[in-house]
């Protein structure tokens, strides 16, 4: 099964955040950066199939410079090799990087020339939160897909995917190959690169592709009057406070005591 | 008809209204037109009774058999119908799992991204070309909002505006900005249409199951009246035990963010957020949990929120009612013998 899988470099979970002076976008001249979790996901699920049924996983990012480490950690954990498509406009106030139909149209245009059995990417990043990437690039490839996956089973025909629905609840589905699947943290544990990994990773493929050649190379579509009607991004800032929050303060026994009077007097659970 | 779906209702009238256009309603299955027809009045209830008096303009019914089952083939080739048939300048969604499925795949047949998971919507801003609202968003996890705005009259080939399609998440607006103001108008028949679209078996290419659940639930945290949550802060599986002794000493139950439950520390019975339960308890207390929009939306209807985090900035200080910024390791132990102290 030759398995492709999506991730994006996303600014680590912990980082304090700040503003740029034009309140556009994030400062990102200070940030560290870390593959976003839920591609990591997507990554171990590859992985876990490649190791069941044999075939190769290949580790596709767009984004600056910065994201061939993201990729390099992929091959460390176990991919094969990696396609980097270098786009510096994905970075900064690069308003590339919140086009969603723009990156996904690369994203398509890589993968076309694999012609993989599979294509997977996370549920969504922790940067923007969209979700939707996967589900447009299954679009643009003209593959069928599924959403919210825990767990990826190869059939006779195709495969069974086990989806996460609200509340508790699961779904089977069956589907054909080529497909893509956005996969949903949790099914597997996740595993991370070792030493070994990181050893081998220097020999294996990192395959840089610069996005201006794509976007050239490949019938990426119009966009512009049709795709005006999408809100852009204007302005970033910290959220209004919906409620008065009482911070409390002191010692450990001081806040705990307080805590106490609360839960005695206002809250009334003691 | 599911609340969520009310709301996405009611941020769409907020539209309508705000930029003076009308709004109607889609309803997709096989047989979302039963009962449709009947006034209130007759005794017969629909699905639809929710939406009597709410003003819309109309409500139509896509009915199909192969729509039975929800596919995201399915539901994306009869919306494009629809959506081609009456060319709306919005088409809003209710922000839920399903939605998350098709509705990308939907706006990209029109050239379009999805604006999902919107919080609010916000209207006559200087500089807004032609009026366009403001859609605001939750970035970095619930650290920053973001707005986003259109950034000109779109005209596609054919001269008719393409539309803005927009999903908004749960609890941003209010079902019960619906209800009728008026017996008069709650006795209102409901304009309901068939919507007829073409739709053949070898379009849809999934073939999904019934849903199921994996096992009993063993848990109901929906109603626990008091919730001591436990999220990454707790770094390892065997300092749970700090929380709950906590949870005991309370009489509380015990509930965990999604990574902890991911990683197989607790069971996924005990997962509040949107994968999980949504709970309402008198007491939420979150120890060591940062307030990933995905957990919020599964307490933040809490009526009291304790929150124990080392980071002024986590998102969970947000829906806090009381916030201590510090160590959870000095601070749990210290609350738990206060707490059994007071008991007695």
């Amino acid at each position: 099964m030759k398995i492709i899988v999506a991730i994006k470099q996303v600014p680590e979970r912990d980082a304090q955040l700040k503003i740029a002076p034009d309140g556009q976008w994030i400062d990102e001249s200070e940030l560290g950066y870390s593959t976003n979790e839920p591609d990591a996901y997507a990554l171990e699920e590859a992985l876990q199939l490649k190791e069941k049924h044999g075939g190769e996983v290949v580790a596709l990012c767009a984004g600056p410079a910065r994201a061939a480490s993201a990729l390099r950690d992929a091959l460390a954990r176990g991919a094969d090799r990696a396609i980097h498509i270098l786009d510096e406009a994905t970075s900064g106030e690069g308003q590339a990087q919140r086009d969603t139909l723009g990156l996904a149209r690369l994203l398509a245009e890589a993968i076309r020339g694999e012609a993989p059995d599979l294509v997977l990417t996370g549920l969504q990043s922790d940067d923007l939160g969209l979700g939707q990437t996967g589900v447009v690039l299954a679009e643009l490839l003209g593959v069928p897909h599924a959403t919210l996956i825990l767990h990826v089973e190869k059939m006779e025909a195709g495969i069974r995917v086990k989806r996460e629905l609200e509340d508790g609840w699961f779904q089977q589905i069956e589907m054909p190959l080529p497909a893509l699947l956005t996969i949903q943290s949790g099914g597997n544990r996740l595993r991370y690169a070792t030493l070994m990994g990181i050893k081998k990773a220097k020999g294996k493929e990192l395959r840089t592709i610069e996005a201006a050649a794509l976007r050239a190379a490949g019938a990426l579509g119009d966009a512009g009057a049709a795709r005006a009607a999408t809100a852009t991004l204007e302005r970033v800032y910290l959220p209004e406070r919906q409620k008065r929050t009482e911070m409390l303060t002191g010692t450990a026994a001081e806040i705990a005591a307080q805590l106490v009077e609360k839960l005695r007097t206002e809250v009334r659970v003691l | 008809m599911s609340r969520i779906s009310l709301e996405a209702i009611a941020a769409g009238q907020t539209l309508a209204k705000q930029l003076g256009l009308e709004c109607s309603a889609a309803v997709l299955g096989a047989a979302s037109s039963a009962g449709l027809s009947e006034p209130a009045s007759s005794g017969g209830s629909s699905s639809f009774d929710a939406l009597r008096g709410a003003g819309l303009a109309k409500i139509f019914a896509i009915e199909h058999s192969l729509l039975e089952q929800y596919t995201a083939d399915g539901y994306t080739i009869a919306l494009k119908q629809l959506i081609a048939k009456f060319a709306p300048a919005y088409v809003v969604f209710p922000h839920t799992y399903q939605v998350r499925d098709y509705a990308p795949a939907l706006a990209a047949r029109f050239g379009q991204a999805l604006n999902s998971d919107v919080i609010a919507i916000r209207f006559g801003e200087s500089g807004a070309p032609g009026g366009s609202p403001i859609f605001v968003r939750q970035l970095f996890q619930g650290r920053l909002n973001g707005d986003y705005r259109q950034s000109a009259a779109a005209n596609s080939a054919g001269g008719a505006p393409a539309a803005c399609f927009v999903s908004i998440q749960a609890g941003a607006f209010r079902a019960e900005s619906l209800k009728p103001e008026s017996d008069e108008a709650a006795a209102q028949p409901v304009p309901v249409e068939a919507f007829a679209v073409e739709l053949a078996a070898e379009q849809i290419r999934t073939r999904p199951s019934a849903p199921f659940r994996e096992s009993a639930r063993e848990v109901d945290l929906a109603s626990a009246q008091v919730i001591v949550s436990v999220g990454r802060g707790i770094r390892e599986q065997e300092n749970i035990a700090l929380v709950q002794a906590l949870a005991d000493a309370l009489g509380a139950e015990l509930a965990a963010s999604r990574p902890i439950c991911d990683a197989g520390w607790l069971p996924m019975d005990r997962q509040v957020g949107s994968s999980g339960q949504t709970v309402a308890p008198k007491l939420y207390v979150a120890v060591g949990i940062s307030g990933a929009i995905q957990h919020l939306v599964g307490m933040k209807g809490s009526k009291t929120v304790i929150a124990i985090n080392k980071d002024e900035s986590a998102p969970i200080f947000e829906v806090a009612d009381y916030g201590v910024v510090g160590d959870l390791f000095e601070i749990v132990p210290e609350l738990t013998k206060a707490v059994l102290t007071t008991k007695g």
